[in-house]
């Protein structure tokens, strides 16, 4: 028995946790988000992943009540929270700089949130205790922050924000402070966390590992526009825009012209070679612009044409990128046009098939690519 | 060696400028009066000797401290005078604070100009800008005129000459002291300490005094001390701004100095008063130092 899939996005009758109505945010001449509708359901987690500048950061913290919309509404379970104030949100906020309280020990910022609540003393300090259990701080319960690691710092911001049981928790680029690999351990830590306490959890980040990682879905944002919203896989391998499928992992774009024949499209992509063959749901007219995008590691390479192949091109291997565990080929066709493939590297280095100069095969099936338009 | 001279350096600054008059000080304190020039007995007299020498601390005594401890002048000059600093650095606190405040809110661009707006009074002699406060505060003066003219009162305020007088100067002038260090604390604090503070379910008002007010701690009690201690020995603002009831250490000494010629009892006044004033400046050390260790 397989367990069912989390899919509320695809489940008509669950009702979101946040709605977002046509909100528009401005600040003067400048417009941060434009005119945006999309839902977040409860315990998701869900990442708005973009570029600095690209309005994910106004996103947030117009949920946090930082900033109000300019037009539209947000709803928070059905409630418009437009008129209540930060202070009085179900919703907390684990900040970039994590924003510790300095002069209060890591017990007193973790419990800081709860005294606020003039919860009795007694139902503080469990509930404090069941935190700092959570994000193994129990030994640190005593020190100021600047006494204890950058890593334990970040958990005790998570426990802080999480110890009011938010219905949604805020994270601000909750790993930008932390190194490669405590990241790494950091983002499964979260995720463990996010599963325990079933909580909804948004995290704003630009590292698009960080968020297909984490997430559940993913929004790529870019000037104030959520692009594409979907899960990680289906974001990565079925991107709606060229400026999706280059934000997320590596990708060759080539450029061409569609021509529907049978249940597929030719593209002419240059003159005197045989065209590429791409099956795709959507529809093009004959001779529409269009970009196919083939991710590296779908393109195979080879000393020879490969048999019974759709596509096939030659090249110059142009550069190697290496790795360790995979090498990125970097091939030029004759008409100038780069494209990528990823091998990996089972085999020693001593005995790798290819170098630079050496003109190779690269080939990929009908499904490989994506077709998008021009 | 060359470590041993850049430490000399600052030691034999303390030494020249402060031990050695200070010494001297204390040895007119412990002689005794005398028409004469100096006006003061026993003098060091190296011709004679040894027997000069011994001769020389044999006439030293404590008599003018034990006369300090008799005449009940001098020890209620030294209370009013604490009494009167301390009133003086809280109200320096609370107009100075929220002047900090608003500068450490204000957009970048208008800091520069606010600080020199802070610092600017110094740049006029600290005498002529007390004078003026007399031509603002007298019977005749221009507050007066501004208050009867406006018909708030039909009596002019008797304010000059008064130990009201007396706080409004020493406000006035300690003002930048206590300003200066509130600022750079408050100016260092992160912003999003309080977005967080308000994200955790307080007001506004309430995460200003969870977290900024502690946050400026160190600020406001390095101000205290800088407006405190040169306060209990002020001496132009109270003999100026002040009445004849107004009794303070330093208006006391220069009588004793200058009406009086008394150097010997001056001396003792202000060896007392240094005996005073060391209590706050080893308090104010303590808290600089604190302070430095937090900020590593």
């Amino acid at each position: 028995m397989g367990q069912t899939v989390f899919e509320p996005w695809n489940d008509p009758n669950v009702k979101p946790l946040i709605q977002f109505r046509n909100v528009t945010k401005r600040f003067g001449d400048f417009v941060a988000i434009d005119n945006q509708s999309f839902d977040i359901y409860a315990q998701e987690f869900f990442a708005l992943l973009g570029p600095s500048g690209c309005g994910k950061t106004t996103m947030m913290r117009m949920l946090a009540g930082f900033e109000a919309p300019t037009e539209g509404t947000i709803l928070l379970a059905g409630q418009d929270i437009a008129p209540i104030p930060p202070n009085k949100r179900a919703v907390n906020m684990m900040f970039q700089s994590y924003a510790l309280f300095p002069h209060l020990s890591v017990w007193e910022n973790i419990a800081f949130g709860l005294k606020r609540e003039r919860k009795p003393k007694d139902q503080i300090a469990e509930r404090v205790a069941q935190m700092l259990k959570l994000t193994r701080l129990e030994k640190f319960a005593k020190r100021k922050p600047h006494q204890i690691s950058g890593g334990q710092r970040q958990r005790v911001a998570l426990a802080r924000s999480l110890a009011r049981a938010p219905k949604l928790l805020l994270l601000d680029e909750p790993m930008g402070a932390l190194d490669a690999k405590l990241r790494q351990d950091t983002q499964f830590e979260l995720m463990d966390i996010q599963e325990k306490t079933g909580t909804t959890f948004v995290i704003v980040t630009h590292d698009q590992e960080e968020a297909m990682t984490v997430a559940s879905r993913v929004a790529v944002m870019d000037h104030g526009r959520i692009i594409q919203a979907d899960t990680p896989a289906r974001i990565y391998e079925i991107p709606n825009s060229v400026y999706v499928a280059d934000f997320i992992g590596e990708v060759t774009i080539i450029d061409g012209r569609a021509t529907r024949s049978g249940d597929g499209y030719d593209i002419a992509y240059a003159e005197g070679q045989p065209p590429l063959r791409a099956q795709t749901d959507k529809t093009f007219q004959n001779g529409q612009a269009c970009h196919l995008a083939i991710r590296p590691e779908k393109v195979a390479i080879t000393a020879e044409r490969p048999e019974g192949v759709v596509n096939a091109v030659q090249g110059k291997i142009l550069d190697i990128a290496y790795l360790g565990n995979l090498s990125t080929y970097h091939v030029e066709l004759p008409n100038g046009q780069v494209i990528k493939s990823q091998i990996v590297n089972t085999r020693r280095l001593s005995r790798r098939n290819f170098t630079w100069e050496d003109t190779v095969w690269l080939s990929w099936t009908e499904t490989a690519g994506v077709l998008l338009e021009g | 060696m060359r470590r041993f001279i850049l430490i000399a350096v600052p030691y034999l600054w303390l030494l020249a400028l402060f031990l050695v008059p200070f010494a001297i000080v204390l040895k007119i304190s412990l002689s005794d009066i005398i028409l004469a020039i100096p006006p003061y007995t026993p003098t060091l007299d190296f011709s004679a000797g040894w027997e000069g020498i011994k001769a020389f601390f044999g006439a030293l005594d404590l008599e003018n401290f034990r006369f300090l401890a008799t005449d009940d002048l001098y020890w209620k000059a030294y209370l009013s005078s604490v009494q009167i600093a301390f009133i003086a650095t809280l109200a320096t606190l609370i107009v100075g604070y929220p002047i900090a405040y608003g500068m450490a809110n204000a957009p970048d661009h208008w800091r520069p100009t606010l600080m020199m707006l802070v610092i600017l009074p110094f740049w006029t002699s600290f005498l002529i800008r007390v004078y003026a406060w007399v031509g603002i505060l007298s019977n005749e003066g221009y507050l007066n005129q501004f208050l009867l003219g406006i018909g708030i009162i039909s009596e002019p305020l008797t304010i000059l000459n008064t130990n009201t007088a007396v706080y409004i100067g020493i406000v006035y002038t300690y003002l930048p002291f206590m300003i200066l260090p509130i600022y750079s604390t408050l100016e260092r604090m992160d912003a999003s300490l309080l977005e967080a503070a308000e994200d955790l379910g307080c007001s506004r008002i309430k995460a200003f005094w969870l977290i900024t007010i502690p946050l400026s701690k160190n600020g406001i009690i390095a101000g205290c001390f800088l407006v405190f201690i040169p306060t209990i020995g002020e001496f132009v603002i109270p003999s100026l701004l002040g009445g004849s009831r107004t009794l303070m250490i330093g208006k006391v000494l220069w009588e004793e100095f200058f009406n009086n010629r008394d150097w010997p009892v001056a001396s003792a006044v202000a060896v007392i008063l240094l005996l005073i004033l060391i209590i706050p400046i080893i308090l104010f050390q303590r808290n600089e130092q604190k302070q430095r260790e937090a900020d590593k």
